[in-house]
């Protein structure tokens, strides 16, 4: 192959780089392994962290323990999904450009709007990247932010919002939801965006009724963090007049994967299709007037538009979002209602069956579908270290992100926490309170 | 070419969606029961949705169907050759799905304790210092979701890093051959991008960097080697006159497929450095993600780094080093996602660095590099009259032909090869960029093609010139062989049907 370049070595390919920079020795790493040993290994380092199939898990807090049905597992698993590059030659890439087509039908029904991307990175980013739609959009300097949005998503605004100089204002929660007249008294006509969760983060599905009205009509875009399994029984961000509807896409079939790669989701109103971030899968005709897919509205893209792109991403989650359409259809239009309804009995059970438990208090009274808040009269960490001791983990604490909630914990329930677990959790945790040191 | 309007059994299947295969009353999801004392009014009707979603109503055996036809319709890397430049399509092993599988992988809460997800902690954690190894830079974030994203935080550390120093500088550089992502980043960093210019030999036109940078200049973001797929030799000179206006240097890591090994970031000047674990690291790119883009930085920027963290903390009584989540990382830049990234993608590359190893990274750099070298030479062969180098040297891991003669002689343009390329079975190279060649083919082989593919490759490019001379339009309607054939893209965008009318 040298002598087809006419090039004498390997060494000489190189010679463009200079002397000064030539690393000039092996890399600093161990040497290859076999197949097996690098299996090995892997294996060893999963079996040192405690997953949801060694313990009751409670924890939540923006990815749910959901059950992954196994044809998911197998449809991913074929090359033809999982091996190909973004569909740039349309003509070789019908598979992935349909699923992206119907994964935005699907999306579009959930969120009651007309047009979704093909997703974003995750929902922290997701919520980020609406900031930058509206901000693009009206210019305006200001975001108002509900304390129930995720915090994850509060700080990836901040982080991200800090390259434009964007000013936040944080609106403090009443009863675990969004108090509505400090919205209205931080509302003005250079709030750029209004930022809302649904249901929040503490668990409770906010009044959206209340709260748009005012954002919109001081000429605001509201943005909402939705949960897609509660959308299935919740009066959708459309039905609202929410302009963008974000979220995160794990519950949606993907494995929790200690935390990523899953997907974002993006659906927005008509008016702004072409601001929107991402791909976007299209329906069209061949030339000899076959049905088609391909990728469209590309000149809002970095690759066409550089500079001028709305948005700078490429790569995002396209196999994850096979998994949520897959997901969805698996469940189908009455299971996903039948699913939500489980949650809604088997929390509100939970939240009865803790408060009852003496040292536990519910952190508000509005009404919730799959997570909940309490106080514990006793240190949090103490409590979860007990229960972990005893299988169980109840819930995410909630004093990192909520100093005034110092004691707080976050208790999440999906369709695999049964009766007897929730039975379990109150047992472990009235023994836990009852030990730790009170707070 | 009358063979050609055969209508194949894949193209008379004509396309229909699940929500259309949908059926009242079907389903496949069998609900757990309810046990647990059934309670009225929970949600009040103000907030209850009157009308299920419509979702498809439709049965395991037919879901499973659908998508697996669907596949077929589709073109990947573990089928046939992707020399699909900047995007480095290399072999997934399939190892890395297995061990990215294993519950205590797939099934870990994001959230759960650091003391019970030691396991991830630390893979996170080793994956940190062999990236900071290959690229030469000590400090290493996995948090970035994919190599835009790795720019953005690349843009916003500098933010961070000058107003730190109560400095506010206003512009950003790219070259003109820089990939979209850099100038999309630049502006939403907040800055205003500046554009440099290309060399006759194809590097970056230092008279023109040194007459644009200034005190003003927040950054210079490059890739080397570059889009061109030529290593810029000037490299100490552009990274001294950057340094020297107290900018940053930014490296695309996009084509480091090409030099591990060979030389790092790091040494070369560079600052901060994002990687595409999806490319250079094998992560399965599954048709538009999942990747990763984590960064690497040196010591000045490292104070800003997003948080968390991922660090190893000595214990002190005797017991083993144990791995922790350091939020307190007061001038962090913050979080720039949920969670702590795409730990699944970090699974499967770190499967990918300890397979390969030192040697073996090496040594998958050599090889492309040597692959990308002999296709050029190759393709000069059977096609070079037409299809010749945008620029005559040595080039690394990928290389540039103008179709701009072949389309003056031939009347093909470049879209017409590639398109010609489907009916051969292979997926065409990126067309149309970079953007000063014209009618550019960007040509990446990666280390995974045997000679024998990039033979094969090579012969295909001279039969369809070949061909063009007899026959022009046989590429210029081509495929014909396809799924579907070419598609009605302007109309597409002129009347946007986004999702399924129901």
């Amino acid at each position: 192959m040298l002598a087809a370049i006419g090039a004498e070595s390997i060494d000489a390919l190189f010679s463009d780089v200079p002397e000064g920079v030539r690393l000039g020795r092996a890399i600093d790493l161990p040497p290859g392994k076999p197949e097996q040993e690098v299996y090995e290994y892997l294996r060893d380092l999963a079996a040192m962290n405690v997953s949801t199939e060694d313990e009751v898990s409670f924890v939540g807090a923006g990815m749910y323990d959901h059950y992954v049905p196994a044809l998911i597992d197998s449809i991913l698993a074929r090359s033809e999904f999982l091996t190909p590059y973004t569909p740039y030659q349309p003509e070789v890439s019908q598979g992935t450009l349909q699923l992206m087509f119907e994964y935005q039908t699907a999306i579009s029904e959930l969120t009651g709007l007309p047009v979704s991307n093909a997703t974003l990175y995750e929902a922290a980013s997701a919520v980020a990247s609406a900031g930058w739609l509206a901000h693009q959009h009206n210019r305006r300097g200001r975001f108002v932010v509900s304390r129930g949005l995720h915090p994850h998503s509060r700080e990836a605004l901040a982080t991200t919002g800090a390259g434009w100089n964007t000013e936040i204002d944080e609106i403090p929660l009443a009863d675990g939801v969004t108090d509505a007249s400090a919205l209205e008294q931080a509302l003005s006509d250079d709030v750029s965006a209004v930022f809302l969760q649904y249901p929040n983060f503490l668990g409770a599905v906010e009044d959206l009724e209340a709260l748009v009205a005012p954002a919109k009509e001081a000429g605001a875009i509201v943005v909402v963090q939705c949960d897609a399994i509660a959308l299935g029984i919740l009066r959708t961000p459309g039905d609202f007049d929410v302009d963008i509807a974000v979220g995160e896409g794990q519950p949606l079939g993907n494995r929790l994967d200690y935390g990523g790669p899953s997907f974002g989701f993006f659906a927005a109103k008509q008016d702004y299709i072409r601001r929107m971030p991402g791909r976007i899968a299209g329906e069209t005709t061949d030339v000899d007037g076959r049905r088609g897919f391909v990728l469209t509205l590309q000149t809002r893209e970095q690759h066409i538009r550089r500079e001028k792109a709305t948005h700078n991403i490429t790569t995002a989650q396209t196999l994850n979002a096979l998994a949520g359409v897959i997901y969805l259809s698996w469940l189908g239009r009455q299971g996903l209602v039948e699913l939500g309804e489980l949650l809604l009995q088997r929390t509100a059970y939970a939240r009865d069956a803790l408060a009852a438990v003496e040292g536990v208090e519910p952190l508000h009274s509005q009404p919730v579908v799959r997570e909940f808040a309490v106080a514990l009269d006793a240190d949090v960490d103490a409590v979860i270290e007990r229960c972990a001791a005893d299988g169980v983990n109840p819930g995410y604490p909630l004093a990192r992100d909520y100093p005034d909630l110092e004691n707080g914990l976050l208790v999440a329930i999906t369709e695999q926490r049964t009766k007897a677990d929730i039975d379990r959790l109150a047992t472990t945790l009235q023994a836990a309170v009852r030990e730790a040191v009170p707070a | 070419m009358t063979a050609h309007l055969t209508e194949t059994a894949q193209q008379r299947d004509r396309a229909r969606t699940i929500f259309e295969k949908s059926r009242p009353g079907r389903r496949a999801f069998v609900a757990p029961e309810l046990d647990v004392p059934q309670q009225e009014g929970l949600l009040p009707d103000r907030f209850r949705r009157t009308e299920p979603a419509r979702l498809p109503e439709i049965a395991e055996p037919e879901i499973v169907r659908h998508y697996n036809r669907i596949s077929k319709r589709n073109f990947d890397v573990d089928t046939g050759f992707y020399p699909l430049g900047s995007c480095t399509m290399k072999h997934n092993p399939k190892l890395h799905e297995r061990v990215a599988a294993l519950p205590g992988n797939a099934r870990l809460h994001p959230l759960q304790h650091p003391r019970r997800a030691q396991g991830a902690l630390r893979l996170m954690w080793e994956l940190q210092r062999a990236l900071a190894e290959v690229a030469g830079l000590p400090h290493v974030s996995l948090q970035p979701s994919a190599g835009s994203h790795g720019e953005l935080a690349g843009v916003l550390l500098t933010r961070a890093y000058h107003e730190d120093r109560g400095e506010r500088r206003t512009k950003v550089l790219t070259p003109d051959t820089a990939h979209g992502t850099n100038p999309a980043t630049v502006t939403m960093g907040g800055y205003e991008l500046v554009k440099l210019g290309t060399s006759d030999r194809g590097d970056v036109d230092v008279d023109d960097l040194r007459a644009k940078v200034g005190e003003d200049v927040a950054c210079l973001m490059l890739t080397n080697p570059n889009t061109l797929g030529l290593f810029d030799p000037n490299i100490e000179e552009i990274a001294r006159i950057v340094h020297d206006a107290g900018a940053t240097l930014y490296y695309d890591g996009a084509n480091l497929n090409a030099v591990m090994g060979r030389t790092r970031p790091g040494d070369m000047g560079f600052d901060i450095v994002h990687y595409n674990l999806h490319k250079t690291f094998t992560q399965p790119h599954g048709g538009g993600g999942p990747g990763a883009g984590p960064i690497a930085v040196s010591e000045r920027i490292e104070p800003f780094l997003p948080r968390p963290q991922v660090v190893r903390r000595e214990s002190g009584n005797g017991a083993g080093p144990a791995f922790d989540l350091d939020f307190d990382r007061p001038k962090s830049i913050g979080r720039l996602r949920s969670f702590q990234g795409n730990y699944g993608v970090f699974v499967r590359s770190y499967a990918y660095i300890l397979s390969l190893g030192s040697d073996g990274l090496q040594e998958a750099s050599e090889t492309a590099v040597l692959n990308a070298n002999y296709l050029m030479a190759r393709i000069a062969e059977t096609a070079g009259e037409h299809v010749p180098p945008a620029f005559e040297r040595t080039c690394m891991h990928e290389f540039v032909l103008s179709g701009g003669p072949m389309k003056r002689a031939l009347g093909i343009r470049t879209l017409d090869l590639a398109k010609r390329l489907l009916d051969y079975g292979f997926h065409p190279p990126t067309v149309y960029f970079p953007l000063l060649v014209d009618e550019a083919l960007l040509i990446e082989p990666t280390e995974t093609e045997t000679r024998e593919t990039l033979d094969a490759f090579a012969e295909v490019i001279g039969e369809i010139v070949t061909e063009a001379a007899e026959d022009p339009d046989a590429a210029r309607n081509a495929p014909y062989t396809t799924p579907v054939r070419r598609l009605d893209e302007a109309g597409a965008a002129k009347r946007p049907v986004v999702r399924q009318p129901l």
